[in-house]
């Protein structure tokens, strides 16, 4: 059993707050639970030990930025810019979380119970062993998955607070994608698909790997897996790895 | 040849090789990567197809017997004011692929050079010039947030600075190596920058390709760049370096993002930028993070809790119509230095419309953002760095009497190792060595003596701006930084004037 620290965010600044919670890292914390937290930004900026951190509240803006390896959990909601640039780790929020989800992410996973914002997972790239993951329970705004270089982004479109009948995913839809693959659950009108992208046939490999981030994320929320994986899954892949590769002529 | 597109028939260079003393040695072969040059079975010599020159002159340098001349083509086109032969070429090439202009390097365009407009002052008879030889001219530099006022207190040894002042760059000269990232120009030359920086006590920037294992070692005088790309961003390279830039904007190319295309990027490159090889490096237009000035805050903060406020973060933005109250938001989100671009930097590609279209002169932002922050008196609070075609030590001193703390050099760095300007760099194929990664051309610059060659040029402006200051009567950099009394305009009129803060020589 490893260290465990309590750290009361109620009135700290989030400047305060992040030096307690690197005090306790370096004093070798290795589970930090945070009380009444509303609105701190940057909890768990480029943390790069295994901690794990449990959120109560709503953490503020980048929450997990540059992070490299370590897990949390957040019981409530999240806002913006969630694993911003974030290279390895796990993050669990149990409720919705806002825009700019996983921006330029290189590695880990984010699982959401609920919806995301808008611009969710621009420019997430795959290397070598890294290849991020998001899973969103919900809905998702425009912009989902633009400038994709690598990675997987899985929307399920089921547990919204958005009306029935409000679209899963947004305008722009993989523009400028040249990387990485998205799967969404549910009827998706092809014009919401950025230029030149079109939907793909499933194969096993895809289902397969649907099913082992929708169970993680089933697990974490307490959701039904089977119920998830009955619905039409649509893929979206990029048409070339340059896309604008062809744009050009040179001159001087 | 019926069906040659029409933009080859109008070639820009001629090769013109002496066959008298031509020794068909085949260096020109070897050494032109656009095969201009090529051995030529039938006749049994070296020929050439013009077309193919895009005028770098490596042949020309290295021919062993000083037979070649690579010259203008002189066939020409009928006169025309308007439609001069590049505007016509240009439409050529658009209608032979439907595609868009690509260049490389900074804008070649005829447009104000208010340097060349600007005179600096000498002292005569009273307040003697002085000697740099004889007396201690002081150059350093320090980049950083400057408090509103600092007090000292006095200690048994002595008075003792109370005042908690923010993380600085500490420069020797008031320059440094602008941002060209790892992949646009090759590790050699990284290497290189890493290595005159240090021994020049000033730092070089890493562009946006992330950085390079083995140049972790001159972190102190390296400048982590973040760009939309993010490519190579994690917590290790943010702490890496002496100082973090954002780069929003580049003179080059303002309001459009960057593209690394595929050709370039090799294993190294690959391992350094952390996207697959062979695969586009596409950096978005904005960040998709920073849709405000309270975005930027956002990020900047994020990037000091990351380094837990060890090191300064600087923002860049190209110099554009708004650039006084674009940065005076930058200054008010925290930004430690702002960086402002002018439209004459270099690129190692970019859409030549907005090259040569977008942006202004980088000496007009310069004392229009000096001004702003003054007035609203925040000048302190972050240093301003100028970058974009400074082409000589006299641009660097005058940038610094309009305004600036320090002037950011790529072009002339580029240019001390062997570039000749040809604006060719996004085919990856230069052939002086610097912009491509292909291993028989990159192997053209040996990082040690690039390296002794950027010392040089730095030394050697060090020495002309010592002289400057001496010839004006003062002996620090610090006296002339926004001291425009010391600047005259020549043939300016009222309005540039006024922007520029100067009065007209012989007044
Ligand atoms: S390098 Fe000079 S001498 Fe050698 S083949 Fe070429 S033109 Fe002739
Ligand atoms: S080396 Fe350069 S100048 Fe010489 S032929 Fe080739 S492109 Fe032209
Ligand atoms: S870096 Fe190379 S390709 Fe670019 S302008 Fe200079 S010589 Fe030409």
């Amino acid at each position: 059993m490893g260290k465990k620290v309590t750290l009361d965010a109620d009135g700290v600044y989030y400047k305060q707050l992040n030096e307690q919670i690197r005090d306790a890292i370096r004093n070798g914390a290795e589970e930090i639970e945070l009380l009444n937290v509303r609105g701190q930004r940057y909890i768990g900026n480029a943390i790069d030990k295994p901690v794990k951190f449990l959120v109560h509240g709503v953490p503020g803006q980048d929450m997990a930025a540059f992070m490299r390896g370590a897990f949390i959990r957040v019981e409530g909601n999240a806002q913006d810019g969630v694993g911003n640039t974030m290279d390895d780790g796990e993050i669990e929020i149990n409720g919705m979380a806002g825009d700019v989800l996983g921006y330029a992410m290189r590695g880990g996973r984010i699982l959401v119970k609920q919806d995301v914002g808008y611009r969710v997972g621009i420019h997430m790239k795959a290397y070598m062993d890294k290849a991020p993951i998001i899973v969103a329970g919900g809905k998702a705004g425009d912009f989902l998955g633009e400038y994709m270089a690598g990675g997987a982004i899985i929307l399920l479109g089921m547990d919204s607070t958005m009306p029935e009948n409000a679209p899963i995913t947004g305008r722009s839809l993989g523009t400028g994608m040249h990387g990485g693959v998205m799967y969404i659950r549910g009827e998706v009108p092809e014009y919401q698909l950025g230029p030149g992208l079109s939907f793909h046939p499933l194969e096993e490999e895809d289902m397969a790997f649907i099913r082992t981030h929708v169970e993680a994320w089933a697990k974490a929320f307490g959701k039904d897996a089977e119920e998830a994986m009955k619905g039409t899954f649509r893929k979206v892949k990029p048409f070339s790895k340059r896309p604008y590769g062809n744009m050009y002529v040179g001159t001087n | 040849m019926l069906f040659k597109p029409i933009s080859q028939n109008f070639n820009d260079f001629v090769i013109d090789r002496d066959k008298e003393r031509c020794i068909n040695c085949e260096v020109c072969v070897r050494q032109c990567s656009y095969e201009a040059h090529f051995w030529d079975d039938a006749r049994q010599c070296v020929m050439h197809d013009n077309t193919k020159c895009v005028g770098c002159h490596r042949c020309e340098a290295l021919c062993p017997t000083g037979c070649l001349t690579i010259k203008k083509n002189p066939a020409d086109f009928r006169d025309n004011a308007l439609w001069t032969p590049t505007y016509m070429k240009h439409i050529y090439k658009q209608g032979d692929t439907g595609g868009i202009l690509l260049s490389g390097m900074g804008s070649p365009s005829a447009k104000p050079i208010y340097w060349d407009n600007l005179q600096l002052d000498a002292s005569q008879v009273t307040n003697p010039s002085i000697d740099p030889l004889r007396e201690p001219m002081e150059l350093r530099t320090y980049l950083g947030s400057k408090p509103d006022k600092v007090e000292v207190e006095e200690t048994p040894e002595g008075p003792r600075l109370k005042t908690k002042i923010g993380p600085q760059i500490k420069l020797e000269y008031p320059m440094m190596f602008s941002a060209m990232s790892f992949g646009s120009i090759n590790f050699n030359l990284h290497k290189a920058m890493a290595m005159a920086a240090t021994e020049l006590g000033i730092v070089y920037n890493t562009g946006e390709g992330g950085l390079h294992p083995t140049l972790y070692k001159y972190g102190a005088n390296t400048i982590v760049q973040v760009a939309s790309g993010r490519f190579g961003v994690h917590k290790d390279y943010l702490n890496a370096g002496a100082a973090i830039e954002i780069k929003v904007g580049q003179g080059a190319k303002p309001g459009i993002g960057g593209h690394l295309p595929g050709e370039k990027i090799d294993e190294e490159v690959s391992k350094t930028r952390m996207v697959p090889v062979g695969s586009d490096a596409i950096s978005p237009a904005p960040h998709h993070d920073i849709y405000s000035i309270e975005d930027l805050l956002q990020l900047i903060y994020a990037l000091k809790e990351a380094t837990e406020y060890r090191v300064p973060v600087s923002v860049k933005i190209a110099a554009v119509h708004n650039a006084p109250a674009i940065a005076s938001g930058i200054v008010r989100a925290g930004a430690d230095i702002v960086v402002l671009d002018g439209f004459r930097g270099g690129t190692g590609a970019a859409p030549t419309m907005i090259r040569d279209n977008v942006g202004i002169p980088v000496e007009l932002a310069l004392a229009q953002v000096d001004n702003r922050l003054r007035d609203e008196g925040i000048r302190n609070w972050a240093s301003l760095v100028v970058a974009g075609g400074t082409r000589c030590s006299a641009d660097v001193i005058k940038a610094i009497a309009l305004g600036a703390d320090a002037v950011y050099i790529a072009t002339s760095a580029l240019v001390a190792v062997g570039c000749t300007l040809c604006g060719r760099c996004y085919t990856g194929k230069c052939p002086w060595g610097i912009a491509t990664n292909e291993a028989r051309l990159k192997k053209r610059q040996n990082p040690e003596i690039a390296a002794k060659r950027l010392t040089n040029l730095v030394k050697a402006w060090g020495h002309e701006i010592q002289e400057m200051l001496g010839g004006m009567g003062l002996n620090s950099i610090e006296s002339l930084r926004g001291n425009r009394d010391k600047l005259r305009g020549i043939g300016l009129n009222e309005v540039e004037l006024d922007i520029l803060g100067v009065k007209h020589a012989g007044r």
